[in-house]
């Protein structure tokens, strides 16, 4: 069996910020992984970030990965890759298994779970076709592995996702044939719109996918238009020859190792449905257990890091390796950048459902004080 | 070929040592240590495998380990997540019926 001080689950954005943070304090961390490399969904994001010059905006997410890589190999993280973590015990035992084949044990003083999300799917005669896949999954092959997925894209969804990856497709080579979106309104932020509309993709609002064609892949895909009920209007039908179909219906976090521990959680649908609790400072119901990123519901990567900061701030202060001042200060200087992240129409909705969870936790603090 | 070469944003692709991997009896040419998944894609493979009950095909479908489509026989192991698995020189990779076969083998299982 192994022993740490803090182990963190997950090496993204968050897992990698937390794991930064801790062995900044001078705690011994391990980051674990199931990938044969670390980074996350960082490196398939080649598009510039938004937000202040603290949140890295203008900087492309492949470049902060590798900033983000180095602080970790400085620092001399122990990173665990191809590495599962299937089940936590309530004395926060890890069980994970290593390359498929060993069986490891890992007993942590504190836990940080930044597992993310995986994306959702909406279901259609056809979509189980080889051809039809997440918009992320595109995304993936294009920047990461470098392979198209086919020759002509049908993108489903116009929320940032489904306009970014439809422009990086277009970087790659290959044809965008239309975005669907079935609300009357587009749904991603204006700049990433912008550019995809300026190369000629058209939109069709008010509009779904009906199904897919072909018997043993994608040949086509058929498309129809939507009435204010979000019924389909029979002939309008309009039917498309694509070799793939991008699915880009939002998230959900992938919060099964907080369920295994036990976590309490609350269901809000705008941060991707199910997630832990957890209060100001990341940590969930679970003392010493901790969430940042995705998992405790869908933003951005830039908001993702600043919850890994807090959470490897605070799982490192409670093992005493900062003061409660010196804690405050660095936490209050994280939850300002959080804030400013949380701003505009997108972000506003995001803050407020932020809050609705820390509310709930602390309900639950308050009542659980009640019955000591 | 459907490889991304050169890109606008990107640095061209490098080039990894090629290898073979024997998929369902043929040879095909590969990068050592690319996910299966991306070099059956650049051969033009999209079927990896067939469901249990209605024999229809899947595919590549989250690219990221969760969704378990593009499961595969891979040595032997069946049921392995081709998205996440990296190729290896000589690998013997087949198409994948139902939920697959172990073979019994040196592992005793």
């Amino acid at each position: 069996m192994y022993k740490t001080s803090i182990a963190v689950i997950g090496g993204g954005p968050a897992g990698l910020s937390a794991a930064i943070e801790a062995a900044k304090a001078g705690a011994q961390v391990v980051l674990i992984d199931e990938n044969s490399r670390p980074g996350g969904q960082l490196f398939k994001q080649i598009h510039k970030f938004f937000g202040s010059k603290e949140h890295k905006a203008g900087v492309r997410g492949i470049d902060i990965g590798k900033q983000l890589l180095k602080e970790a190999q400085e620092l001399g993280i122990e990173v665990w890759l191809n590495t599962e973590v299937c089940g936590i015990e309530q004395n926060k035992l890890l069980w994970a298994v290593k390359n498929k084949t060993e069986s490891v044990q890992l007993l942590s003083e504190r836990i940080v779970l930044a597992t993310g999300a995986m994306e959702n799917s909406i279901h259609f005669p056809g979509w189980t076709l080889p051809g039809v896949m997440g918009a992320g999954a595109a995304q993936t092959f294009i920047n990461i592995h470098r392979v198209a997925p086919g020759k002509k894209v049908l993108m489903i969804g116009s929320g940032n996702v489904g306009v970014i990856v439809s422009y990086q497709l277009l970087q790659a080579g290959c044809e965008v044939t239309a975005i669907v979106e079935a609300s009357p309104r587009l749904g991603g932020y204006g700049v990433h719109t912008a550019k995809v509309c300026r190369a000629g993709v058209p939109f069709y609002t008010s509009h779904t996918i009906l199904r897919a064609l072909g018997e043993n892949k994608v040949e086509g895909a058929v498309i129809g238009r939507l009435n204010d009920k979000w019924e389909f209007i029979p002939g309008t039908e309009k039917v498309f020859e694509v070799d793939t179909i991008c699915i880009a219906t939002g998230l959900t976090p992938l919060a099964e190792l907080a369920w295994i521990a036990g976590c309490k959680f609350k269901y809000i649908p705008e941060l991707g449905g199910f997630v832990p609790l957890h209060d100001e400072n990341m940590e969930t119901t679970i003392q010493g257990i901790y969430v940042a990123g995705d998992i405790t519901g869908i933003e951005e990567a830039s908001s993702a890091m600043e919850e890994g900061r807090l959470a490897g701030i605070n799982a490192a202060a409670s093992l005493g390796f900062y003061s409660s001042k010196q804690k405050e200060k660095l936490c209050n200087e994280v939850r300002e950048r959080l804030d400013a992240l949380r701003q505009g129409p997108f972000g506003k909705m995001r803050r407020i459902k932020k809050q609705e969870l820390i509310t709930s936790r602390r309900e639950i603090r308050c009542h659980q004080q009640q019955i000591v | 070929m459907n490889r991304i070469k050169h890109h606008i944003i990107l640095e061209d692709l490098k080039e990894a040592k090629k290898v073979k991997i024997i998929v369902d009896g043929e040879e095909m040419e590969a990068y050592e240590g690319e996910m299966i998944a991306a070099a059956l894609l650049a051969n033009g493979r999209k079927q990896f495998r067939y469901t249990k009950k209605h024999h229809s095909p899947r595919g590549i479908f989250c690219g990221i380990g969760r969704c378990t489509d593009c499961i595969m026989t891979v040595n032997g192991v069946p049921n392995v997540r081709t998205c996440i698995t990296p190729v290896e020189d000589g690998m013997v990779i087949e198409t994948q019926k139902g939920v697959g076969e172990w073979k019994r083998g040196e592992n005793g299982v």
